[in-house]
């Protein structure tokens, strides 16, 4: 069972709630998509739209709440933004996400750090989104965080695990749960993150933008579960350059003759 | 000062019981031994596999994979290094050491001025890398001498290391600040029961202090650790996964630290204890195959323990350090003398035959890899 | 009754005299546990929305959740 901080999650597919058509499929492919958290985000009120409250879409009993940080440029802002996330949710739970550049969204490492220190340091659970960086994960981890995030590929674009090789690195590397956020844009990305051994991925785009919100949701979780038994089983050996070290194109039994 | 307390937040390594390995071992098939070698990755399980009786006859394959690894990552390159006994004083009883308090060998503690002539000869030779050795006598070696001795050779060489007694992590931080940056700390058996037969009197019986070392070190921002077993007490395939178990314990919690990792083999020595299991070389070259197969960047040692056959021969093939020329009595570089060694050597060539035998092979000796300007305190 | 403008969600906002936030509240339409209230910076704790009288010039922000990844 997946544990982050002192939580239990009998899923390991995370949810984000941005870019449904409805608030109606949102809710109901947060239900088909059998997971446990969600992320929300923090914005002004619309105040010709007063009614409009995606909480009244969403069951806290039986979903856990995760507020993100985005629109955050910097440490400031989202430290800002992650007080007034515990004030709404009554929760010290966060996923930080510092983005400056508004084209890419990419995670800042300087501010996602030092606001991660500062966060840690006032009690919160921190969950930082960041680049797959092998370092920063570690630097972030040493100062507390309840997981690391890094990103397959950039949000949105659903390009899927463009950067594996380095989430290979932070999951070997890991004292800490590892979940692949951003860029997951098929259940076979997913898959593909889980069998590479992470903790939990998180999808929102590729569910919401979907032909069928719903269906997809539920593919992904489909996906998240045959992902997670196959690292589990331990998968087989794979062709690499592995095949190099047969005796035919190696060493030969000769070549250790000088072993008494 | 020991400051355990301060690592509360980090659980202790918790070494593998030796009759539940020895059921692992017996376990393991031929298939095993494949997923083992075929994989881009190697599990603990996989470490088992390479380890295990199964895996015998796949040496060639091993060290053909351990080759492949120890090249992409260490290229053609063996780094030297020499061993400076500063001391054979001893306050521990080991029945394997011929510096065991017990023995009657003539005992000696090089002054200041002697550990530096010792050092300056080797400096002529060539070497940058010195280990500064020494028995178990704080009271005739401690820390105090050490930092003196370490402040003295600090600008003359590119880094000293210290194979001393386990120190507490506010010492190893004082000798940080000295000059020393690498500490060697074998555990000699992970086999507890093992471990307090053969360790008879001293602090040195206290396996769980020892084992803790390590830690401690890397703590107090140690560049580099070594880790090690003495081949020839307990079962060396269970040996061989507590120490790769070990390694990845501690690259988990000090990231930032690198690793070495030795595997003396018995040798005679005064006392005559005769080893309790028997070794190898062809099991010490699987054992170390494994090792590097496990762990591509970890640095594995080959010390003139061995001969000089089997150190040319095993070139390229996973050790990555070398030490040369060697004495393990203190003051025997100036004199040439053996008196009070620690363990006889097996090569006896000098640096330059040895360095000769190395480049003959395609290999390029290096002296230096680690200049002191770049550890900034 | 006197009034005074404050700014909410970055609007203008005339209000009269003797505004408490739970007042403004009420006159958006704003259910109190639905929404963070920040004045001036200040995180308002929910059972202070009665008590806190808003004063000419006082920057409020009225931040709810909304969907995001």
């Amino acid at each position: 069972m997946l544990k982050i901080a002192d939580t239990s999650f009998s899923s390991r597919l995370f949810v984000g709630t941005g870019k449904f058509a409805s608030a109606g499929l949102m809710k109901q492919a947060i239900e088909a998509s059998g997971t446990r958290m969600v992320t929300v985000a923090l914005r002004r009120v619309d105040l010709d739209n007063p009614e409009d409250d995606i909480m009244v879409h969403l069951d806290r009993e039986t979903i856990h709440f995760l507020p993100n940080t985005s629109g955050a440029r910097n440490a400031a802002e989202a430290i800002r933004l992650a007080h007034l996330a515990r004030a709404a949710s009554n929760t010290s739970w966060l996923k930080l996400e510092v983005t400056p550049d508004p084209r890419t969204l990419l995670p800042d490492p300087v501010d996602t750090l030092k606001a991660t220190e500062e966060l840690v340091r006032e009690g919160f659970i921190v969950l930082p989104y960041i680049n797959a960086d092998p370092i920063l994960a570690l630097r972030l981890q040493d100062a507390g965080a309840a997981a690391v995030m890094p990103l397959g590929a950039p949000i949105g674009t659903n390009q899927g695990i463009q950067t594996a090789m380095q989430i290979r690195i932070i999951i070997d590397q890991a004292r800490v749960p590892v979940v692949v956020d951003a860029g997951i844009g098929a259940p076979s990305h997913a898959a593909q993150a889980m069998e590479m051994g992470a903790d939990a991925v998180l999808v929102n785009t590729a569910i919401a933008v979907a032909e069928d919100p719903v269906r997809m949701a539920r593919a992904f979780r489909q996906a998240v579960e045959a992902g997670r038994s196959a690292f589990e089983a331990g998968l087989g050996p794979v062709a690499t350059d592995a095949s190099a070290s047969s005796p035919t194109q190696g060493l030969i039994d000769e070549d250790l003759d000088f072993l008494k | 000062m020991d400051s355990e307390a301060n690592s509360t937040r980090r659980p202790a390594f918790q070494p593998p019981d030796f009759p539940v390995l020895r059921r692992q071992l017996e376990r393991c098939t031929a298939r095993d031994v494949e997923r083992a070698l075929g994989r881009g990755t190697c599990s603990q399980d996989d470490l088992i596999a390479l380890l295990s009786p199964a895996a015998d006859p796949f040496l060639t394959r091993m060290a053909a994979r351990s080759r492949e690894l120890t090249r992409v990552r260490f290229g053609r390159i063996t780094q030297l290094y020499a061993p400076l006994y500063l001391s054979n004083y001893c306050i521990n009883r080991c029945q394997y050491c011929g510096f065991s308090a017990d023995n009657r060998i003539p005992r000696r503690a090089l002054s200041l001025e002697e550990a530096e002539s010792e050092a300056e000869i080797l400096r002529q030779r060539g070497f940058q890398h010195i280990l500064l050795v020494s028995g178990e006598a704080p009271g005739r070696l401690g820390v105090d001498y050490l930092e003196q001795v370490a402040r003295r050779l600090r600008d003359k060489f590119a880094s000293l290391s210290i194979e001393v007694q386990p120190l507490g992590t506010g010492d190893y931080s004082r000798l940080f600040r000295s000059g020393i940056t690498g500490v060697a700390i074998y555990q000699e058996t992970y086999d507890r029961q093992l471990y307090s037969r053969v360790h008879l009197a001293g602090p040195k019986c206290d396996f769980d202090h020892r084992l803790r070392t390590p830690a401690r070190a890397a703590a107090a921002g140690m560049r580099e650790i070594g880790i090690g077993a003495l081949l020839g007490l307990a079962d060396w395939r269970c040996e061989g996964i507590a120490l790769g178990m070990h390694l990845a314990w501690l690259r988990k919690h000090f990231w930032q630290t690198g690793f070495t990792v030795s595997f003396p083999r018995l040798r005679p020595a005064a006392g005559e204890f005769a080893p309790l299991q028997e070794v190898s070389e062809k099991n010490l070259s699987q054992l170390i195959f494994a090792l590097r197969i496990f762990d591509p960047d970890v640095g594995l040692i080959l010390s003139t323990r061995e001969e000089q056959r089997y150190r040319d021969g095993m070139l390229g093939l996973g050790p990555t350090r070398y030490s040369a020329g060697s004495c393990t009595a203190p003051g025997g570089y100036a004199s040439g003398d053996h008196d009070g060694e620690q363990f006889s050597i097996g090569d006896r060539r000098s640096v330059e035959e040895v360095c000769a035998a190395i480049r003959d092979r395609g290999f390029d000796p290096v002296s230096k890899d680690w200049d002191r300007e770049f550890q900034r305190i | 009754m006197r009034q005074m403008n404050i700014l909410c969600n970055g609007r203008q906002q005339e209000l009269s005299d003797n505004t408490s936030l739970l007042d403004l509240l009420r006159e958006l339409r704003l259910p109190p546990d639905t929404v963070v209230a920040e004045v001036n910076r200040r995180i308002i704790e929910p059972d202070q929305y009665g008590e806190l009288q808003l004063q000419d010039g006082d920057r409020v922000e009225l931040i709810r959740f909304v969907g995001g990844g």
